[in-house]
């Protein structure tokens, strides 16, 4: 039994095991991306041929394009209300003596850990007090809310690795307090902005939960109209649809990959010249 | 130096119930170099932030060029400032960050652009424009730094521990360059600093802090020959303290009555007979001789070596007293010693009253 001492045999068992989890957790999305060119009129693997017509019929569904068109509408907005909210958030935690600031830091997060159904049923109850829900602006809102705990958290990680002394540099060199901060502190938060901002666009054009709660046949985002599909005849425009949602979502996450890094680059010199303040995970 | 350019009177920082800064009175003439020195959380960079403007006095006044500037803001001071670990806005070039300031100030494009090339010959950095903060070494980061704080031509320079964090050739090398700059722009500087030899090396006046007051302010030579408090004549130096009762006060003389016997001192403060009080002499003013003799006027010690420290150019010698005191004797290595002391010598240690001061036994 001396290859239970190889190197080489535990090395394939570990390639072996995580090529399956990989596997595991990515055909799904493979398959709805095949089957979404499928030729066959109903939901197969493997498809019997390949097609574009699920495409083209999406193309020319009103019902899909209100969809999306809805999506987006919602989408832009909470993610330009997230980010500014968000920002301001990170910058007041980060920088202000606030009293209860923990406290308050723990309640933004609150909308990550409830769990959604929960936030979902209770803004169903108080929008419909408030004539919200089953509006777009409804939306909006519910869906500001579950974005602004990611920028706040993405946000407040760059804070937390701009110097503080850099404002106070800036105030000594002639800058007010609002010039500093749009002179110096923002331009270094600026890619973990964005970063938040591209969190909060994939969290309200992929949600469901709380937008079926919310929803009326008026307002029908994207999910909410394939959760309907999906209950009832299948055909594989849904496919199609969840391709493009797929590559919206995986395009996103890509672009914030590359902002990361940009965001990196500053961190990295910092650790390197041993400036990096005690205690800040990069 | 012809007028006071800063004026601190009783000037107070509590953070709560901590006293940070507590009533600090000094004035800086126009041209000056002062050091504040002290130990961490002296108060020190409290005091030079209060300056600033970047935190605000619980009580007291600051007063620059006549005016009090308690209701400005650090924008409105025009007061130049280096921060301990540089502050360079690490997403502008080398330019751009010491054009700064005069873009806050709106200064025309060109002559911005020549003032910063100025600046940047100045400090010895010229070509060095377009490099980021992140691409230069610790020393080019920090002439960046002060360049940047003396482009707009402030009135007053503030630096706070601005050689921290370079290694002891570095610190040497740029301690002289700051001091030259400091020459040939005559700007005022208050210099933020822990390390007594720097303090020495850089300034007309130090100033000395311990838990937020300021113990002694004055001239080295002030601070070192004539010792206000036990912590400045321990802070700047070396000092032998002995301990004792006042004995004798009279003419800016005092005599103690210690554990070795009756020992003199100068005394700038009055003494009233009986109080306790120390004696400090500075390791190199003590003498030893081999036996007690004629050692004319000078008052003695007797005791015997315990440690021999060979420090190149010169020897320390601890001596344990017989009245069960430590004493520190420096002597200097330059000619060969005839015959050096060695460990378990009994000796003699003698130093004349004029090296010796009398202090108030606080702590």
């Amino acid at each position: 039994m001396t290859w239970v001492y190889s190197e080489r045999f535990w090395l394939s068992l570990r390639a072996a095991i995580c090529l399956g989890v990989i596997l595991f957790l990515i055909s799904p999305m493979v398959i709805v991306v095949i089957i979404s060119f499928s030729s066959a009129p109903f939901l197969t693997f493997p498809p019997p041929g390949l097609s574009l017509q699920w495409y083209r019929k999406l193309s020319s569904s009103s019902v899909w394009l209100d969809a999306i068109a809805t999506s987006a509408t919602i989408m832009l907005p909470s993610a330009l209300i997230a980010t500014a909210a968000g920002t301001a958030a990170a910058v007041g935690l980060a920088r202000g003596r606030i009293p209860g600031a923990a406290l308050i830091a723990s309640l933004i997060m609150a909308p990550m850990i409830v769990p959604v159904i929960i936030t979902a049923a209770g803004m169903l109850g108080v929008f419909r007090s408030w004539g919200l829900q089953g509006t777009r602006l409804g939306l909006i809102f519910a869906h500001t809310t579950l974005a602004i705990p990611y920028v706040v958290f993405t946000v407040l990680a760059a804070m937390r690795l701009v110097d503080d002394q850099l404002e106070s540099a800036a105030l000594t060199l002639g800058a007010t307090r609002w010039r500093a901060f749009w002179r110096v502190t923002f331009p270094l938060i600026l890619p973990a902005m964005l970063s938040g901002m591209l969190f909060a666009m994939v969290i309200s054009f992929d949600e469901l939960v709380v937008s079926i709660f919310l929803s009326s046949p008026t307002v029908r985002p994207v999910t909410v109209q394939m959760w309907s599909d999906v209950r009832g005849d299948v055909d594989p425009t849904i496919a199609a649809i969840g391709a493009l949602l797929l590559a919206f979502s995986v395009g996103a996450l890509g672009l914030e990959t590359v902002l990361n890094r940009q965001r990196a680059r500053p961190v990295v010199a910092a650790a390197a010249e041993g400036t990096l303040p005690q205690g800040v995970a990069p | 130096m012809t007028q006071g350019l800063l004026h601190l009177n009783e000037v107070s920082k509590a953070f709560g119930t901590i006293i940070a800064v507590d009533r600090i009175c000094f004035s800086l003439a126009e041209g000056e170099f002062l050091s504040l020195l002290g130990p961490s959380g002296s108060g020190k960079t409290t005091t030079l932030q209060m300056i600033a403007g970047l935190t605000h006095p619980t009580s007291g006044e600051i007063r620059l060029a006549g005016r009090p500037i308690g209701p400005l803001p650090p924008y409105k001071r025009d007061i130049g400032m280096v921060f301990q670990n540089y502050a360079l806005f690490p997403h502008l070039t080398v330019a751009r960050n010491i054009a700064f300031p005069l873009e806050m100030r709106h200064m025309r494009r060109a002559e911005i652009l020549r003032r910063v090339e100025a600046v940047l010959r100045l400090v010895d950095l010229s070509g060095y424009g377009d490099r980021y903060p992140r691409q230069l070494s610790g020393g080019q980061q920090q002439r960046v730094a002060l360049a940047r704080a003396i482009v707009f031509e402030p009135k007053l320079l503030l630096m706070d521990e601005p050689l921290g964090a370079l290694d002891k050739k570095l610190r040497e090398q740029m301690q002289l360059e700051i001091k030259h700059l400091h020459k040939r722009l005559g700007v005022s500087i208050i210099y933020v600093t822990h390390d007594q030899d720097e303090a020495l090396v850089m300034s007309n006046r130090i100033g000395v802090f311990n838990r937020g007051r300021l113990e002694q302010i004055g001239t080295v030579e002030q601070l070192y020959e004539q010792p206000m408090t036990r912590f400045v004549a321990e802070f700047v130096g070396e000092s032998n303290m002995v301990s004792g009762a006042v004995r004798e006060a009279a003419n800016g003389r005092c005599t103690l009555e210690t554990a070795d016997g009756p020992l003199r001192g100068r005394a700038r403060q009055a003494f009233t007979i009986g109080s306790a009080a120390l004696i400090s002499v500075r390791p190199e003013r003590v003498r030893l001789e081999p036996e007690a003799g004629a050692a004319g006027d000078r008052d003695q010690i007797q005791g015997h070596i315990c440690e021999v420290i060979y420090m190149g150019r010169l020897r320390k010698y601890v001596i344990d007293t017989a009245g069960g005191q430590k004493l520190v004797v420096a002597r200097q290595a330059a000619g060969v010693e005839a015959k050096p002391f060695s460990v378990g010598d009994a000796v003699v240690a003698t130093f004349a009253a004029d090296d010796a001061v009398v202090l108030e036994d606080t702590r």
